[in-house]
């Protein structure tokens, strides 16, 4: 993967999340500041089969409850549009790294994350993704990316984000 | 960085018992198993030196008596208090200057460089109310090596007094972390027990987790992301040399070395769920669990015969002893909440966990049987405990939270008291903790 593209969907996907942060977790304002800093782009605008469009169109991650693997309807959904627009532009392989919140130790959140991953990796597979095209990883507990002590930002950090790994 | 290692481990002391220069009878001890414990008050003054060792007599004298004080089974008593000096370090002290301040115990020592250029060590420990030696000893070192020295002389201190090996000559293996929450670096690093000498293992490029010491505290085996797998791995602290543990195509985690050394068990993932293996060095894996669970965090009783883990095959994270060549496991932990992160005690009677319940985490202890738990720490997140070698002291990491916030090494005794923070140049994670070194 380069980069740039993983770093760009890290960036969209804080910025789309937003306002859902600033209703569910009192943050200072510093702390949005720097999320809307992050943020690039607006919704729509990206150009069809991009990292972008992938990111502000499809959507590049699942959440999952507390201690759990299950894929709601919600990330189903999410996950058939990824297996659609993966179709469309076969040139991407994707990595599909499982993360954990903190609130677990860190040997078991890193097997947690590995079958977040799995779980998302066996939908897209489900839906017609060549499983060659995907890698998984887990990294545990070790890269939230909402950091308040409250299941508002481990709701967010209890997540299977799809990372593509070639840019179009 | 090959020096640097080599000097670290280089062995280093003399020993030589000093004859006692005054009978030993009847005499003060500790009683470490009692109920409230009673500090026993000690003094020690600054170690007689001459000219070139002055300084560093008053360095040992600190050390010595930080480690006491910390062990929270001593009350080391204030030098200004003190209404006599030593002056000859192998002379009888005149008891009556120390019983005024009422000293129960008395350590008195000496340091010269020796005409080699090593320095040499002499101490003794004393019964102020006894009025006799209880026991003395020589010690020979680098100069650089005085911290060592010292710890050493903490430990026979101990060990006098309480009848139990100390646990002041270790070190401890343990996670730095730096940098922002969301994307911290960690590097593997290794100090002194106290917190001293701390040095770095690693260069913070590869995200690494839990090290873990090999029996002779020469090599360490952790986890290390940056190859396409994150896998673990062996270091030797004495080369810097890294190889791989075992060749899996898929995650390998939570190692721990076999009470021999003599093999890694580990956890391997494959296909979304973790069971675990035991991997010989040089050797072929041996597969230990066959579930769809998640089994990790593996840890062996000293005698090499069994394994405690933990697994959610039963619905969430409980405690689980097993033979060690696998097979049938039976559950340990009962209690309200979720059981991990299992620590057999270098003693074989205990074994140190986790326990995550209601909002928070917990660190504790239970029999191997399952019996007798008791929580010794608990608030927002304390993880990871290690034992002292000799059984009695465990350190874990404790997390106050916030969003600046980040975890620190703390120690508790196995009595639940005496907490004390271990200080770290910045966050630390995942401690573990030496054998007493050779």
């Amino acid at each position: 993967m380069t980069t740039a593209t993983r770093l760009f969907s890290r960036r969209s996907a804080l910025a789309l999340g937003l306002a859902l942060l600033a209703a569910a977790c009192a943050k200072s304002p510093s702390e949005l500041d720097g999320q809307l800093a992050g943020g690039a782009g607006g919704a729509g605008a990206a150009t069809p089969g991009s990292a972008q469009d992938f990111v502000v169109n499809v959507g590049d991650r699942v959440f999952f409850d507390t201690d759990s693997t299950s894929l709601n309807a919600e990330a189903q959904s999410v996950l058939g549009r990824q297996a659609q627009w993966l179709a469309l532009y076969p040139r991407y392989t994707v990595t599909v790294e499982g993360h954990a919140d903190e609130r677990g130790t860190r040997e078991y959140n890193l097997a947690l994350g590995a079958r977040r991953a799995k779980a998302a990796q066996d939908f897209l597979v489900a839906r017609g993704v060549t499983s060659t095209r995907i890698r998984t990883i887990s990294y545990g507990k070790e890269r939230p990316v909402a950091l308040c002590d409250q299941d508002s930002c481990w709701a967010q950090n209890r997540r299977a984000v799809t990372v593509l790994n070639t840019g179009g | 960085m090959r020096k640097l290692f080599r000097n670290l481990l280089a062995a280093l002391a003399t020993v030589a018992a000093l004859a006692a220069a005054a009978p030993s009878s009847a005499e003060i001890t500790i009683n470490i198993n009692g109920g409230n414990i009673q500090p026993l008050p000690i003094a020690i003054p600054n170690f007689v030196g001459g000219a070139d060792t002055a300084a560093v007599g008053q360095q040992m004298a600190g050390v010595i008596a930080a480690d006491l004080q910390r062990s929270g089974l001593f009350q080391v008593l204030n030098q200004a208090s003190y209404v006599d000096r030593i002056t000859d370090p192998n002379a009888v002290p005149n008891f009556q200057n120390w019983r005024a301040i009422n000293a129960q115990a008395l350590v008195s020592g000496g340091i010269v460089r020796a005409a080699d250029g090593r320095l040499q060590a002499d101490f003794r420990l004393w019964d102020v109310f006894g009025g006799t030696q209880l026991t003395g000893q020589q010690y020979f070192t680098t100069p650089e090596n005085w911290r060592r020295i010292a710890h050493i002389i903490a430990d026979a201190i101990y060990e006098r007094l309480t009848g139990e090996k100390g646990y002041f000559d270790t070190r401890i293996v343990f996670v730095d972390e730096s940098g922002p929450k969301g994307n911290r670096v960690k590097r593997l690093a290794l100090m002194d027990q106290d917190g001293a000498n701390v040095r770095f293992l690693t260069n913070g490029r590869d995200l690494v987790l839990t090290p873990r010491f090999s029996p002779t505290s020469q090599q360490v085996t952790y986890m290390s992301f940056g190859a396409a797998e994150p896998r673990v791995y062996l270091l030797n602290i004495e080369s810097g040399q890294r190889s791989l543990v075992g060749n899996f195509p898929n995650m390998t985690f939570s190692p721990r070395f076999s009470p021999d050394g003599n093999s890694v068990v580990m956890s391997l993932e494959q296909d979304g769920n973790a069971n675990i293996y035991a991997m010989p060095i040089g050797g072929a894996p041996v597969r230990l669990t066959n579930t769809a669970a998640i089994d990790t965090s593996p840890s062996y009783s000293p005698d090499g015969s069994r394994i405690v883990f933990e697994s959610d095959r039963g619905g969430n994270q409980q405690l689980y002893v097993m033979s060690a060549g696998g097979g049938g496991a039976t559950r340990i932990s009962f209690g309200n909440g979720r059981y991990s992160t299992p620590v057999w005690s270098p003693r074989g009677d205990l074994i140190a966990f986790t326990r995550q319940s209601g909002s928070g985490f917990a660190i504790g202890v239970m029999k191997p049987d399952g019996s007798g738990e008791r929580i010794l720490t608990e608030g927002f997140h304390n993880e990871g405990p290690t034992w002292a070698p000799n059984g009695r002291v465990i350190m874990f990491f404790r997390d106050a939270g916030g969003p600046n916030g980040g975890p620190q090494l703390w120690s508790v005794d196995l009595t639940g008291r005496n907490e004390q923070r271990i200080p770290t140049p910045n966050f630390a994670s995942d401690p573990a903790w030496s054998p007493l070194l050779k």
